[in-house]
């Protein structure tokens, strides 16, 4: 028996007390961690699938829209624009890279998305097993898409028009699936890859009339036409040298019916109004951390007023004044401590069962690790244990014994 | 040998106290008997050094209180001087063999669970010794503080009013078990109290 074990029998011996002082500490310190780790996720993934796209071009409308169609295939295109149009940015001198994207049709919620096999260059994504796409209605598939549709090669699917589930299904062209892709982590895993012509065939209102009249059409491809009424829905652009960043996407909304949108200026928008509520909880969970110091104080303050007679005690028995301090402050330490390190397990914990319930596949590969601002988090919760103990262990070092002794 | 000369005590500038000069053999044992208000309590708390005396001197084993720091006297009453309080008292949350155990431990001495078993064995108190103190009766309990007091073999133990809150059977217990631990510590034992009853007990007694 000495003093560092006296004081977690101490702990142990008021159960409803520590309980009450470790959940509003796991509390407060768990909701802050998740908020920390969700944010951190979400600006993770965000940058990740920016993959240096400097701008997107597109049609006019919101320009986070347009970024939050194209680049992370989460809200509705702003609209369609002519192809030949956008063709004339890819000889600008300042432009390195442009990916044409064409999308509106989706597989099992899943978006099918025409595009060229840049796009596959910029994710920097291989083949798991397959081939890219030669022809048109052949397909590459995200990992995810494979997984969760159970889709191998060969496998024939039609696309639905529209973005989500009970849209009209263009049943008259099949795709077949050429490729899977590699798992990377991006929002390319949960899409469908295909040739622009696929995406345009399948929309051509021509196409539909002779399809309707010869059922076979789509098993021989000829190379689509390209006219001035041929559209895509955006354009990803990279830029040789920031000056194109400067000038471009000024110059595009200024003379063209095109609206250039610029990704991280759009993120940054996005991230600030979402940061606004996430520092609200983190300011009422930090307030949570405090009333939880207030616990610890309370229940160390009443235990050590009923306690005193046993404080004179061990003073008597040959304790020193720093050993009544030890005894006091390791309560309060010990509770902070445990209350940080439960706090931090239930976050990850919640951040493994949330994807579950909202059934979400786009929150990818989660850290186990404390993050940067955790490192920040774990001495203030301590900080505050160890204030909550600090009127309590001046009145340990404090005691007067002979008086104490004649009170009981 | 415990020897003290001329001790005054006030407290507040008013209340004064002259306390007689003693002087004890190891293996003695003095009554010092009061009746309240006469500073009992005082004089025991400036004999294990808990309060510093207005004046005069005091030594044990020729160590002078006064020659002590406060952290120094500390150190010294937990290795020599064993207390027994008229209402006993314990750390609650530990049971009894782990009290006897922390005290050894605060003296810097051993952790010898057998001897601490043998001291509660003593005592008669060895099939309780796992229990929280709260559980044991108060005749129990003031047994138990007996072995709290003399388990770190001290030279000096001082009983305040040990009897005074128990019947006569446990009294009588009580004062025998007092006499024969400090007889085989050969320590010092002094006992102050206003209880009559333990007059008949002790050959050497003197009155505050």
């Amino acid at each position: 028996m000495n003093i560092n074990k006296l004081s977690w029998r101490n702990i142990t011996s008021s159960p409803l007390n520590t309980f009450l002082s470790l959940l509003l500490m796991t509390f407060g310190v768990g909701i802050i961690s998740l908020l920390l780790l969700l944010n951190n996720q979400i600006k993770d993934q965000l940058n990740n699938n920016l993959r240096g796209i400097d701008m997107v071009v597109g049609a006019k409308g919101s320009p986070l829209q347009l970024i939050l169609s194209s680049v992370y295939h989460v809200d509705n295109p702003t609209g369609n624009i002519p192809y030949l149009e956008t063709l004339k940015l890819e000889k600008n001198p300042l432009v390195d890279l442009t990916v044409p994207l064409s999308y509106g049709d989706s597989y099992n919620g899943f978006r099918i998305v025409g595009t060229t096999k840049q796009y596959l260059k910029l994710y920097n994504t291989d083949l798991q097993e397959g081939k890219i796409w030669k022809n048109s209605m052949e397909v590459v598939v995200g990992s995810t898409v494979a997984k969760v549709n159970d889709l191998k090669l060969g496998d024939k699917f039609y696309g639905t028009h529209g973005l989500s589930d009970g849209g009209h299904i263009h049943d008259n062209f099949s795709y077949v699936v050429v490729g899977i892709l590699n798992q990377s982590n991006s929002i390319i895993d949960n899409l469908v890859l295909t040739n622009l012509e696929s995406v345009w065939q399948v929309h051509d209102p021509q196409e539909h009339d002779c399809s309707s009249h010869d059922h076979h059409h789509h098993d021989h491809y000829h190379p689509y036409e390209i006219t001035d009424q041929t559209m895509i829905t955006a354009m990803l652009v990279k830029f040789k040298s920031p000056v194109g960043l400067i000038q471009l996407p000024r110059k595009i909304n200024e003379t063209t019916n095109l609206q250039a949108a610029v990704p991280t200026f759009e993120i940054n928008r996005l991230t600030n109004l979402f940061g606004f509520g996430v520092q609200t909880i983190n300011s009422i969970a930090l307030i949570i951390i405090i009333v939880s110091g207030f616990s610890i104080f309370i229940s160390l303050y009443n235990s050590l007023k009923r306690r005193r007679y046993e404080l004179a005690l061990i003073r008597v028995h040959g304790a020193s004044r720093w050993q009544l301090v030890r005894l006091v402050i390791l309560e309060g330490f010990i509770l902070s401590v445990l209350g940080t390190i439960f706090g931090l397990l239930i976050s990850r914990v919640a951040l493994y069962i949330i994807p579950i319930f909202i059934k979400s596949t786009s929150i990818g590969n989660l850290s186990v690790g404390l993050i940067n601002e955790e490192l920040i988090l774990i001495p203030i919760s301590i900080i505050i244990g160890l204030l909550a103990s600090l009127i309590p262990t001046i009145m340990a070092y404090n005691i007067n014994i002979p008086k104490t002794l004649s009170d009981a | 040998m415990l020897k003290s000369n001329s001790i005054q005590f006030t407290y507040d500038g008013e209340k004064k106290f002259k306390f007689p000069d003693l002087n004890i053999n190891s293996g003695e044992s003095l009554l010092v008997l009061g009746e309240s208000g006469v500073g009992k309590t005082t004089f025991i708390q400036i004999l294990a050094g808990l309060l510093k005396p207005s004046s005069g001197s005091l030594e044990l084993n020729s160590i002078n209180y006064s020659s002590l720091s406060s952290k120094k006297i500390d150190e010294f009453r937990g290795k020599n001087i064993g207390m027994i309080f008229q209402n006993p008292h314990f750390v609650r949350n530990i049971s009894i063999i782990e009290n006897l155990l922390l005290s050894l431990h605060l003296s810097n001495q051993k952790l010898d669970k057998e001897y601490a078993e043998d001291i509660l064995s003593q005592i008669g108190l060895v099939e309780k010794m796992n229990n929280l103190p709260d559980e044991l009766s108060q005749g129990e309990q003031q047994r138990a503080a007996i072995a709290l007091a003399v388990i770190k073999n001290p030279d000096l133990i001082l009983a305040d009013e040990p009897t005074s809150s128990l019947d006569d059977t446990n009294c009588q217990k009580i004062i025998s078990l007092l006499k024969e631990q400090s007889a085989s510590k050969n320590a010092k034992l002094i006992i102050i109290t206003h209880d009559n009853r333990l007059k008949s007990q002790f050959k050497k007694s003197i009155i505050l």
